[in-house]
C-alpha cells in the first residue's frame, strides 16, 4: 500500500515537473497581463499567417504520411521480399538522422545550386526558402510514426480473420475496409497523433528550408522562437499556447474515435 | 457439392506438404482429414478453401473448376482452430458478415441472423461481443457465420482443437447432428482418431503429404493398409511380426496349447474397461483390454501368472517396412 502510494506519488511529481508545471508556466505568463494583448498577438496578421501555415503543412503532411504508413506497414508484415531489412532501416532514417541534417540535404537537392533546384525556380514555384520546401522537411521527420504504430497492431492481429472475411465472400478491398482497417485502428490513431506533434512542433528541418521570411515561410513554432529573441514576450508565448491548443485538440479528436466497447 | 481435389503439389520452401494428393469428397458427407501434425491435412483444407494456393493440380467444387478462384468466389464456409473472431464486431454482425457482403436486404440479415443465432444455440448474444463467448460459444458463432450465406461446402480447420474435453465432445456430437439436418458436404480436419471415428462417415487418413488410406472409420479400424494406419487408428501390441488391439488380447487362467504363459505387471482401471499390462514369457510386453466383469471373474493381481492368446491378430504381408511411427493416444 506504501509502496503504491508512494510510486503513484514519484508517477505524479515527475509529470507535474516535467509537464504539467512548464504548460501552466506558459498559460499563466501567457495571460499575465490581461486577456486583451493576447487577442492583439493572435489576431496580428503575421501571427494569422504563421498559424495558418503551421495548419496547412500539417494538413497536407498528416494525411500523405498516414496512408503511407498504412500501406508501408501492410508491405513490411504481410510481404516477403529480398531487401526488407534494408527497408525497414530506411523507414527509421528520419529518426536517426538531425532534423537539421534533413534541412541541408534538402537545400542540397532542391536548393539554387541544387540538382533539381533550378528546375523548379525556373517553373515560378522554387522548393527552397518556401512552402512546399517545409512541407517535404515536415512529411520526412513526420515519416515513420504511423508505420512504427500499426506494425506491431498488424502482427498482432494476425491473417485470420481476413482469411475468414475472404471465405465468406469479401474482396480484397472490402475485407481491408470492413476488418483491417477497424483491427488497427489504434495503431492509426496514435500514430497520426504522434505525426501531428510532431508536424506542428517541427523546427530545425523547417527552420532551415523556410528562410524565416515572416508572413510568409513563418509557423507557430518559428514564431515563438523569432519573438522570444525579439522580446515580445507576449507574441511567444501567445504562439506557444496556441501550439499546445492544437495538440490537446488533436488528442481530443483522436479519443471520439474510441472503440465503442470491443476491449 | 462434392468436392474433386487431382494430384495436387504444394510446397513451403524445401518442405513437401502435400505430394500427389488426390481425393474424392461425395456431395452431402462428413469427411475427416486425419493424421499427425505435419502430415498435410491442414494444408488440403486450405487448397480446397483457396487460402492456400497448389504448386500443381486442380480443385474441383461441384464439378466446376476452382483451381484459379479466390477464396471470396469458391462458396465455401471455413471454420478456423482459434475462431477468427471478428473481435471489432457483435455476434449478430459477425455472423451477419457474409450476408451484408452479399448485400441482402435488411429484415432477411436480421431474420437469418435470429435463426442462426438459435441454431447455434446463442439466442440473446447476438449484441455481445466475442471477447464476451467462452471458447465453445465463440465456435458456434463461427459455425453460424460460415453457415449463413449457405455456402456449397464447409471445411472446419480442427474446429474443436482449442476447446477442453468437455465442451469438445458435445461440439462433436452437435456437428454430426447438425450435419444429419442440412446435409451440407462437410470436410474437416483433426489429429484426433476417436473424434473422427465419432464424427465422420468418411476417414482420409494423411502421412508426410500424402493420402494413406480412405474409406469407413470401421474399415480403417478393422482392415488396415499397414502398420501405420492400424497404430494411428487405435492402441496396438506388436509381437514378432504380428499386431494385436488390445481388446483382441484373451486372457486365461489355464493354458489351452495355443496360449503362452505370462505375468501381470499393472491393472488400470478406466471406467467400463479395465487394462492389463503383462509381460510374456519371452520378455515382450503386451497389453490387453477387458471389461471390468471378465477382469473380476479372473481375480487378476499384479504379479499374477496367467495366459495370453491373440483372439484376431494381423501382419502386414506387403514387404513394407515397419516404421517406427508414435501411436496415437488411446
Amino acid at each position: 500500500m506504501i509502496i503504491r502510494l508512494g510510486l503513484r506519488s514519484i508517477a505524479l511529481l515527475y509529470l507535474a515537473g516535467l509537464l504539467l508545471i512548464p504548460v501552466g508556466m506558459i498559460v499563466a505568463h501567457t495571460f499575465s497581463n490581461g486577456i486583451g494583448p493576447v487577442w492583439d498577438a493572435m489576431s496580428a496578421p503575421d501571427a494569422v499567417a504563421a498559424l495558418k501555415l503551421t495548419l496547412e503543412i500539417a494538413l497536407i503532411a498528416v494525411p500523405l504520411n498516414t496512408v503511407f504508413g498504412i500501406t508501408m506497414a501492410l508491405v513490411m508484415v504481410r510481404r516477403e521480399f529480398p531487401g526488407k531489412a534494408l527497408l525497414s532501416a530506411l523507414i527509421d532514417l528520419p529518426f536517426a538522422v538531425s532534423p537539421v541534417i534533413v534541412g541541408f540535404t534538402l537545400i542540397l537537392v532542391y536548393g539554387l545550386n541544387g540538382w533539381f533546384g533550378s528546375w523548379f525556380i525556373d517553373q515560378g514555384s522554387p522548393i527552397i526558402f518556401a512552402v512546399p520546401g517545409m512541407v517535404l522537411a515536415t512529411i520526412f521527420v513526420s515519416l515513420p510514426f504511423v508505420v512504427r504504430e500499426v506494425i506491431p497492431v498488424l502482427r498482432e492481429i494476425g491473417t485470420e480473420q481476413e482469411q475468414a472475411a475472404s471465405t465468406l465472400g469479401a474482396t480484397p478491398l472490402q475485407t481491408f475496409r470492413r476488418i483491417t482497417l477497424p483491427a488497427i485502428r489504434w495503431g492509426i490513431v496514435y500514430g497520426v497523433v504522434l505525426t501531428t506533434a510532431r508536424c506542428i512542433g517541427e523546427f530545425g528541418a523547417v527552420a532551415v528550408v523556410s528562410g524565416r521570411v515572416i508572413g510568409q515561410t513563418q509557423t507557430l513554432t518559428l514564431r515563438v522562437s523569432q519573438q522570444y529573441e525579439n522580446f515580445d514576450h507576449t507574441g511567444a508565448y501567445t504562439a506557444a499556447l496556441e501550439l499546445a491548443v492544437i495538440a490537446i485538440v488533436t488528442l481530443f479528436l483522436m479519443n471520439l474515435l474510441h472503440p465503442r466497447k470491443d476491449h | 457439392m462434392a468436392i474433386s481435389v487431382r494430384n495436387v503439389q504444394k510446397r513451403f520452401g524445401d518442405f513437401l506438404a502435400l505430394d500427389d494428393v488426390s481425393l474424392e469428397v461425395p456431395s452431402g458427407s462428413l469427411t475427416a482429414l486425419l493424421g499427425p501434425s505435419g502430415s498435410g491435412k491442414s494444408t488440403l483444407l486450405r487448397v480446397i478453401a483457396g487460402l492456400e494456393k497448389a504448386d500443381t493440380g486442380e480443385v474441383f467444387i461441384g464439378g466446376s473448376h476452382a483451381t484459379e478462384l479466390p477464396p471470396h468466389r469458391r462458396d465455401v464456409g471455413f471454420v478456423f482452430q482459434h475462431y477468427a473472431a471478428f473481435k471489432h464486431m457483435t455476434v449478430a454482425k459477425n455472423i451477419a458478415f457474409g450476408l451484408e457482403i452479399r448485400k441482402r436486404p435488411k429484415d432477411e440479415v436480421r431474420r437469418r441472423v435470429a435463426e442462426l443465432l438459435h441454431l447455434v444455440q446463442l439466442d440473446g448474444f447476438g449484441d455481445r461481443y466475442p471477447s464476451q463467448l467462452s471458447g465453445g460459444q465463440r465456435q458456434r458463432m463461427a459455425l453460424a457465420r460460415a453457415l449463413a450465406v449457405e455456402p456449397e461446402v464447409l471445411l472446419l480447420d480442427e474446429p474443436f482443437g482449442a476447446l477442453d474435453a468437455r465442451v469438445r465432445t458435445e461440439l462433436r456430437a452437435w456437428l454430426r447432428r447438425l450435419h444429419d439436418e442440412m446435409h451440407v458436404t462437410t470436410v474437416f480436419v483433426t489429429h484426433d482418431q476417436e473424434e473422427a471415428m465419432e464424427v465422420a462417415d468418411t476417414i482420409v487418413l494423411m502421412d508426410r503429404g500424402a493420402i494413406v488410406q480412405e474409406g469407413a472409420p470401421q474399415e480403417l479400424y478393422d482392415d488396415p493398409r499397414n502398420e501405420f494406419v492400424m497404430r494411428f487408428m487405435g492402441q496396438v501390441n506388436r509381437i514378432g511380426e504380428v499386431y494385436v488391439r488390445p481388446h483382441d488380447v484373451e486372457v486365461r487362467l489355464e493354458p489351452n496349447g495355443t496360449t503362452e504363459a505370462a505375468v501381470v505387471e499393472r491393472i488400470l482401471h478406466l471406467g467400463h474397461h479395465v487394462r492389463i499390462d503383462l509381460r510374456v514369457h519371452g520378455g515382450a510386453e503386451v497389453t490387453a483390454q477387458l471389461t471390468r466383469d471378465e477382469a473380476d471373474r479372473l481375480e487378476l493381481v499384479p504379479g499374477r501368472p496367467v495366459f495370453v492368446r491373440p483372439s484376431r491378430a494381423r501382419t502386414f504381408d506387403d514387404g513394407q517396412t515397419a516404421e517406427p511411427v508414435e501411436a496415437s493416444p488411446a
